[in-house]
Parts: structure tokens; sequence; C-alpha cells
């Protein structure tokens, strides 16, 4: 090891900020100034500063928030050569691992343990941090072991659904075939999530571990990650990651002498939203256009290409390797008694701190958008959007709600994904939804009725409002039109737009009101929709 | 076919040699196509049709996947492809004023393509990078982050000199 050592953010949102610029000019520094020996440059994952790319020299403990060239100079000459903090520079490293650490006690960090810690890139960085131990301890122990394990453990499906994890093992366990498969949804497209990403980012083998013991649990031998076209950086890691697996052999034939093989392959998505939606990733995995299937059977009984196929969410398999490891009871031991364990939240929006955090399951909505720092630029807040596009927008007054997987049920707040976005007051609702609505019109599949045309006419009728020739008629028209896609529509993503609108309706009925009994936006933005498309019509 | 093209028959010939990697395999039919679009920028209909024939499907079956996703395009685009992230974090940021100030800039419309073949503009779902939103994506890798319209100009000169 080296004397010094400099952790360099290169996340998507660092790398935003010219992290890879950064990271070449100081490694031209050192090698300019011959200190290629004593001073080892590492990339890493977020470290939880968003408004620079994150810097950190070790052994001294500090961290910078830097923004351009001169800045790393500056440290450079200041810090590493002549040993004097960069006072201007620094962050307080409360402050910043605040984000995670504070609030809760280390070992609620289960999912996101090793993000801004390891080199994604390094599988021995990740072997050193106790990675492939638990796949080592399950491949002793019996399928049924494990399933039991992760059954007691409560564990529920993070991609936002909550289905227990444990159940659809033991379904794909019970069902025989001469071939299974697992599946990992690395589809994120649900809008303000990037959990997953930072997740392949910052620590792909979790992932590969712990699908590698979901394989030997139901008797699978063949794997796929679907992932997002767009999502590079993770496909990046997760290929590297992939093939230093082979290499040492978690991956492949015989895996650790086992007598258990197992083959990982990574699918890349094509943009669609409704591929999120389990079976119509299957489809498109299966090289078709991405539209839902009919349910029953369902994939633990018949999924890709008709096998028995398990599909995780990239979250859930992070948690696997530390079940396994640290057993059910501790898991439980963290969390509500309907949704132990963690949950990653991601801050979005209108709010001062945007970036990830990872805090026991029922947290309530108020905590988390303390953390978050707020609303940013002394506006106020008027709504807060949880659990993603498809998830509930509150009012203020629900702020205290714990969020779990049944905050839905009892209080009408999603937990969803884990999205918490914040709406400032210079936000109409109308407006909110139409753009909410057009999303989901975009990608409805077209497959079935009440999700295909509800969508449109729901468009059609905001696009009216905002126009300010609405009527109530048309009000209770989306309402009906909502309810009927919650409860015919063929799957996910139809049944779901309801969420988002009728919440807004219910906790925001007078705005809609306003905008057609007097004719009025009182955030002012409707009227300006209709200015700017006037002028782009003139541009013509 | 635009065989007389020998640019295309190389690319043609890499395409093949890529298909040969899925032989006997099962759901290969967007790998391929990802493949294709890297190698000809767009997917028109000649390619669609020599892709069915490789992989032995009928053209309906490869136009039908092609038109499902957005990341194919049945027609060309720009040189640099400006993604404006119109997630509901990016817009609840103002990602709908930048995405005006491109096309007042460039003087098109959402998907069309500048008369130098050099812009196209287009709105996508959320690019998951929403900490830093509004986001801006042009071409594949570069991210703008916490764009607003007084950027636009600046972003652009950088693409304006290539090519």
């Amino acid at each position: 090891m080296k004397p010094i050592t400099v952790l360099v953010s290169v996340d998507s949102n660092s790398i935003l900020l010219g992290a890879k610029e950064f990271l070449k000019y100081l490694n031209e520094l050192i090698r300019e100034h011959n200190l290629d020996t004593i001073v080892e440059v590492l990339e890493t994952g977020t470290i939880g500063n968003y408004n620079g790319v994150t810097i950190a020299i070790m052994p001294d403990n500090v961290y910078y928030s830097v923004n351009t060239q001169e800045d790393v100079l500056k440290i450079f000459e200041e810090h590493i050569l002549k040993g004097r903090k960069v006072l201007e520079l620094e962050i307080d490293k409360e402050k910043v691992l605040n984000l995670t650490t504070e609030e809760l006690p280390k070992e609620y960090k289960i999912v996101t343990r090793n993000i801004g810690k390891i080199n994604p890139k390094n599988i021995d960085e990740y072997i050193a941090r106790d990675g492939y131990f638990a796949l080592a301890k399950a491949l002793q122990m019996k399928p049924e072991e494990i399933i039991d394990e992760i059954k007691n453990s409560g564990l529920r499906g993070r991609g936002g659904a909550g289905f227990p994890t444990g159940l659809k093992w033991e379904f794909t366990f019970k069902t025989p075939a001469d071939q299974k498969y697992i599946v990992c949804n690395a589809d994120e497209g649900e809008p303000g999530t990037y959990k997953d990403r930072l997740i392949m980012e910052g620590d792909p083998h979790s992932v590969i571990e712990a699908m590698v013991i979901a394989g030997y649990a139901v008797g699978a031998t063949k794997g796929y990650i679907y992932i997002r076209g767009e999502y590079y950086g993770s496909v990046e890691n997760l290929r590297k990651a992939i093939k230093d697996a082979y290499e040492y052999g978690f991956l492949g034939s015989n895996i650790l002498n086992s007598n258990f093989s197992f083959d990982l392959y990574i699918r890349l998505g094509a943009g669609a939203y409704v591929c999120g939606e389990e079976t119509a990733l299957l489809e498109s995995l299966e090289g078709h256009a991405g539209r839902p299937r009919l349910k029953p059977p369902y994939p633990p009984q018949s999924g890709l290409f008709e096998k028995p196929t398990v599909i995780n969410n990239v979250e859930t398999l992070a948690n696997i390797p530390p079940i396994i490891l640290k057993g059910a009871d501790w898991f439980k031991s963290m969390g509500t008694e309907s949704s132990p364990g963690t949950k990653v939240f991601c801050f979005a929006g209108n709010l001062s701190n945007r970036g990830i955090v990872e805090l026991p399951m029922g947290v309530k909505v108020k905590d988390l958008l303390a953390l978050s720092g707020g609303v940013a630029g002394g506006n106020t807040l008027k709504m807060v959007q949880t659990g993603g596009i498809a998830g509930t927008f509150i009012s203020t007054d629900k702020l205290e709600v714990p969020l779990d997987y049944d905050s839905f049920a009892k209080y009408g707040v999603s937990l969803g994904s884990g999205v918490i976005l914040g709406v400032n007051d210079k936000h109409c609702v109308v407006d909110i939804a139409l753009n909410v609505m057009k999303f989901f019109k975009h990608e409805s599949c077209g497959k079935c009725t009440p999700c295909r045309e509800g969508t449109k006419i729901a468009v059609a009728i905001l696009e009216k409002m905002s126009k300010f020739e609405g009527t109530e008629n048309d009000l209770e028209e989306l309402i009906e039109i909502a309810n009927v896609a919650k409860n015919t529509a063929l799957c996910g993503l139809g049944q779901s737009f309801s969420v988002p609108l009728l919440s807004l309706i219910e906790n925001f009925k007078n705005e809609f009101l306003e905008h057609i009994e007097k004719k009025v936006c009182s955030a002012n933005i409707c009227k300006k929709v209709e200015k700017t498309k006037k002028k782009a019509k003139l541009a013509k | 076919m635009l065989e007389t093209c020998e640019k295309h028959i190389e690319l043609y010939k890499e395409l093949d040699s890529y298909i040969q990697n899925f032989k006997g395999k099962k759901g290969a039919l967007i790998n391929v196509l990802h493949k294709a679009q890297e190698l000809f920028g767009w997917l028109p209909p000649e390619v669609q049709e020599y892709v069915a024939d490789k992989l032995n499907i009928s053209p309906a079956t490869v136009y039908g996947v092609v038109t499902f996703y957005n990341f194919f395009s049945t027609k060309p685009k720009g040189k640099s492809q400006i993604k404006i992230c119109l997630g509901t974090a990016c817009y609840v940021k103002g990602a709908d004023r930048v995405m005006e100030r491109f096309l007042d800039e460039l003087g098109i419309s959402e998907g069309e393509v500048t008369k130098d073949g050099k812009f196209s503009v287009h709105g996508v779902r959320c690019l998951g990078a929403c900490s830093m939103a509004p986001v801006v994506l042009v071409g594949e890798k570069d991210f703008y982050g916490k764009v607003t319209p007084d950027m636009v100009p600046s972003i652009l000169k950088k693409y304006k000199g290539e090519g």
C-alpha cells in the first residue's frame, strides 16, 4: 500500500461535474511530480456529497468538494505536496457522511454497505469486505434452508410491489423443470429513481453474488441482468465484474467445487418504461415488443422461455448476501413488522440535497424531508410525491406518515421505489397532472383498452383544463377513468396511473376547481403554457 | 438495398459477424437491433429486412419491435442527438424551458433534424440522474446537469465545430 491514498468519487453525478477530467488531471500531476510510488488514486462510488466531486485524502481523513481544475491543483499543491489542509474546499465529513450514518447506526447500511468505500472495478476489494462469503456459506447449505432463511427474513421486493422474495423463490424451487432462470430487473425507469444505478455502479458484485445464491437455491443455472441501455456506467462496471467473477470461479461451472454451475448474461433494454413490469421484461428478453402477459401463470411457474423464473430488483438482490451471512433475525431487527430491513430513498425535485439515503423501513416522510435539507431556494413546500411517478402526491398534512409497504393501504401514501420528490409552490397541480399523464400516455404499450384509451382521454381533459376550458363533468370523468383503469387494466403500469391522478385530485381538488370555475391558475403556469405554444407556432 | 455504397457493405459484414454470435440462441433480436443501430445510426427499412432475413423471422415482427422501443429510430437523427430528460424531477426543475431554448436556438421542432444534419432534439424519459436535474444528454455519454436555458448556447457551441 502506498503512503497516501486519494479517493475520487466517479458516480454518474460526479462525472456530470467533471470527475473524469479531474481524475485525469490529478493523475497527470502525480506523474509530473514522480509521486507514482507514494500516492495511490482510487475511483469510488458516491460518497454522499452532491454539490461537487468528492476527493478524500487518506489516511488524513479529509474530504474536499471540488468543482474546477484549479481546485484539484490547489489540493494537490497544498495538501498532497505540502501537507496543509485547503480549508475553503474542505467539507464537513460528518455532514456529508451524516446523510447515511448519523441518523442510524452503521449496521443499517445494508444495500449501500460498500458504495463509496470500494473500487467497484476491483473484485479483491469486494472480497476484502466479506464479498462472496455469503455465496460460500450458501453453497454449504441445502437449497430449502436458504429459501427458509430468506422467507423468515421477511424481505420484500424493493422494485415497488413489495412481494415477499422468499415466496417467489419457493414457488420457483417447487416447480419442476429442466431449465430455470434468475433475472435481475435493472430496468430502472421510474422517474425520480436512481438508487439501482448507484448500487450497480458502486457495488456490482453484490448483485452478481446474490444472483448466484438465488440460482443455487431454486435450481437455476442461467441468469440475465436486464438493464437500461442508457445506464452506460452501470453496464461497464457490471461487465467488468462479471468477467472478474468468472476468472475467480464465482461464475461458470463447478463454483467453489460445489458441482453447481451458473452463467450470467447482460441484456440491454431499449427504452420502454413498461419493461419494468416483470412479464413485459420477459417478453423483451425473448426479443419481442415488451407487452405484459396475462397473469397467471406467474413467472415462478412459467417465465422466461416458458420456464420457471425468479425476477428480482437490484436493491432486493443487494440485500441477499448480508441476510445469508447474518441471518433472518438480524434483518428483522430493523424496519417494521410487515416490512423488515431498510429502504434506499432517492431525493429529487425542489429539495436542497439530492442524493440517496438508506434508512430503516417505517421512517417518516417528515424526517426524510429534514434529511434532504428541505425545500431549496427559500421556497415553500407544496406537495411531495412518494414512490415514483406511479406513486402518490401528498399534501403537507400527511408528512407524519411512516413509510413502509403498508402505508399505501393504511394512509394512502405509497413507498414504491423510494422516491421523495419535493415540489414547491411555484408549480400548478393541473400542469403536474398533465405532465404525469403525458408520460403514461407515451409509455402505455397499447395492449389493453383501459390504459391505452384512458391515458389518452386523461391527457385531453387535462389539456382542456390547463386552457381553462374544463368543466366539472370533466373532473368526474377523470376520476372515473382512473377507477376503471385501477380495476381493469392488464398490468401494473395500467393500474397504477390512477394512483398519482387520484391522489392529486383528492388532495388538491380546490386547485382543479379553481381552473374550472374561476379560470385562474394561482401558480401562474397554465396561462404560460398557452402563450409559449402560440409563440412556437409563430416561429414556424 | 444500400449495396452501392462500399461503406455499407462493410457495415453489413460487421452486422453479420455479430449475428453469428447468436446462432442457435433464443431472443437475439433486440441485441441485434442495438448493434444495427450502433452501426447505421438508425434503422432504415432495408436494414430491418436484412435483420429479419438473417434471423429467419418476418419483417413485420422486426418492425413491430423497432417501433415499440424508444431507443430504436426509423428516422435519421442528428449527428449530435440532444436528449432532454422530461421526467418529473427534471420537469419541476424547469426542463421544459431548457427544451424550448434548444428548439429556439436551433430553429427546429422536437424530433426534427437541423438542415446541416448536426443536431436533433428529443424529449426522453427519466435518465436516472435526478439529483442533477434538469439533465441533458448529448450523444450517448455527454451528460450536463443543473442546466439552465442560459447554458444552452454554450453547450451547442461545443458540438457545432464537429464534423
